[in-house]
């Protein structure tokens, strides 16, 4: 497991509580669907039915708003470090 | 947390998402959990009458009965009372943009010098309400100033996260009142994103973070004062700043609560948004057409408005495209020179976000998009003595003399 993934308070019921899981995959969409495997049901709160990062969700890859890299095709190379945040705050 | 039924948050019944429409608990939590939308409060007003109102204070409590806050004051945390700000007749600026009415709603009157006392007296509340010992705020430094303050009069301690690059008066107007004021090195969006990470790991109250539903819920009271201000009826036309695009939304949440409540008469109003072109991604999403908005690494001198990442850009977006305006841009030059036109004009020094806000009225304007024979009420959210770096090098003394009347006479002709 090579990537650690950080996971904000409302998806902790799909990580029994945890705040930061593991998981593995060259990109971050391969890491979302390996964590999928262990925590089944924290995809569909990140990805919407298309497949794509719901429109309130802010996902970081080493600090970058995924949006401003590859978006879902982001590389995760070992070490990486993931956040996922709820977008709404602020202002 | 507390549970629902203790807690008193007076006419509101609840929180529901804005996306999806589920439902939950009034409590300290801000975001949908089935699908991240933003959690909005809802109300059974029950009856609200205008007399009611005039009979209160002469701040953003007279609208009491309108917030998710407990009625008796006794039952609030210890306040600056905000609010009830200058709606004030501008025919100088009028003049000179060829309209027929127009009003600038001044908010630089509140305590410490921004709407966002507003804001911040109706999060602290909550706050206080929900048991939170301390408060805090990702701030681009209004915030900033508002929550120190206010957590000071409260009593409560309060943690204030900004970015370092502020400018010093904003920096300054936080630190005097003794909050613990921590400076990030980053842009707004990198403190917005830490302080969510905070708000999971700290009990704190987070007042644009898990208090946010009520905070926002604050800006509807601008909306509330322009329409009694104007004798209980609605401008035709208001430009409002963008910076998360929350405080337009709730101006036209406020006016559409007057209306249902017979307070105003029904009528068409539009809605414009203003922003600089150096943070614009909501005025790119409006003409583009998307429905999301795309984040900008923000650089403009409009400091408080440098939001990269709006939360409620979306629905900036839509509220504009209903009510049938604009949502527009301006280079930092037309900024500044918006900031000269309104104090040249009306005496009213504004910060940048006024600046933006008054070059964008102008621009739309010349461009057709705002109707100068409409009445039209402007926004001035802050005060321009907080942001004097962002003109201090175009205007200064017109001239240097010796203590004499001779050079006296030959500098300055009759």
């Amino acid at each position: 497991m090579s990537v650690i993934v950080r996971v904000p308070t409302i998806l902790r019921s799909y990580t029994s509580g945890e705040a930061e899981v593991a998981g593995d995959g060259a990109t971050l969409n391969d890491v979302l669907h390996d964590l999928e495997t262990r925590h089944a049901g924290l995809l569909a709160r990140v990805l919407d039915d298309n497949g794509k990062i719901r429109r309130f969700v802010n996902v970081y890859v080493n600090e970058e708003d995924v949006r401003f890299e590859q978006g879902l095709e982001t590389p995760t190379p070992a070490g990486t470090a993931v956040s996922i945040l709820a977008a709404v705050a602020g202002g | 947390m507390t549970t629902l039924t203790t807690l008193d948050f007076g006419p509101a019944t609840g929180l529901v998402c804005r996306e999806c429409e589920t439902p939950a608990e009034l409590g300290a939590r801000h975001v949908c959990t089935e699908c991240f939308g933003p959690l909005e409060v809802k109300y059974d007003f029950g009856v609200v009458t205008r007399e009611q109102i005039e009979a209160g204070p002469r701040s953003i409590w007279r609208y009491a009965a309108l917030l998710p806050v407990p009625q008796n004051a006794s039952d609030r945390p210890l306040d600056l009372a905000p609010g009830f700000t200058k709606l004030q007749e501008s025919h100088n600026l009028a003049n000179r943009l060829g309209m027929t009415k127009l009003w600038i709603k001044d908010d630089r009157d509140n305590p410490t010098h921004s709407f966002k006392d507003r804001v911040v007296a109706v999060a602290m509340t909550a706050g206080k309400t929900l048991g939170f010992k301390t408060i805090s705020c990702a701030s681009t430094g209004n915030l900033a100033n508002a929550v120190a303050a206010a957590a000071a009069r409260a009593g409560i301690k309060s943690v204030v996260l900004i970015p370092d690059n502020l400018e010093q008066g904003k920096v300054v107007t936080s630190a005097v009142y003794g909050t613990t004021l921590v400076g990030i090195h980053g842009n707004y969006d990198d403190v917005n994103r830490l302080c969510s990470e905070i708000a999971d790991d700290r009990g704190y109250g987070f007042v644009n973070v898990n208090l946010r539903p009520f905070y926002a819920e604050g800006s509807k009271t601008l909306g509330y004062e322009i329409a009694e201000q104007l004798g209980w009826r609605l401008p035709d036309q208001v430009v409002v700043p963008i910076a998360s695009g929350s405080l337009l939304t709730k101006i036209d949440k406020a006016f559409k609560e007057l209306i249902a409540l017979g307070l105003v008469e029904e009528k068409p109003y539009r809605i414009f948004g203003a922003q600089a072109t150096g943070c614009n991604p909501v005025a790119e999403a409006f003409e583009k057409g998307w429905d999301v908005v795309r984040p900008q690494k923000p650089n403009t001198i409009a400091k408080s408005l440098a939001i990269g990442n709006p939360a409620d850009g979306p629905y900036a977006i839509d509220v504009a495209n209903r009510t049938n305006a604009s949502i527009g841009h301006v280079s930092d030059e037309q900024i500044v020179d918006g900031i000269r036109l309104l104090a040249e004009t009306e005496g009213i020094f504004a910060e940048t976000a006024g600046g933006v806000t008054v070059a964008n009225l102008k621009q739309f304007i010349e461009r057709g998009q705002l109707d100068p024979t409409l009445e039209t009420v402007v926004l001035n959210t802050g005060d321009g003595l907080k942001t004097i770096e962002a003109i201090s090098d175009n205007v200064g003394f017109t001239v240097t003399i010796p203590p004499s009347l001779e050079a006296f006479r030959a500098a300055v002709p009759e």
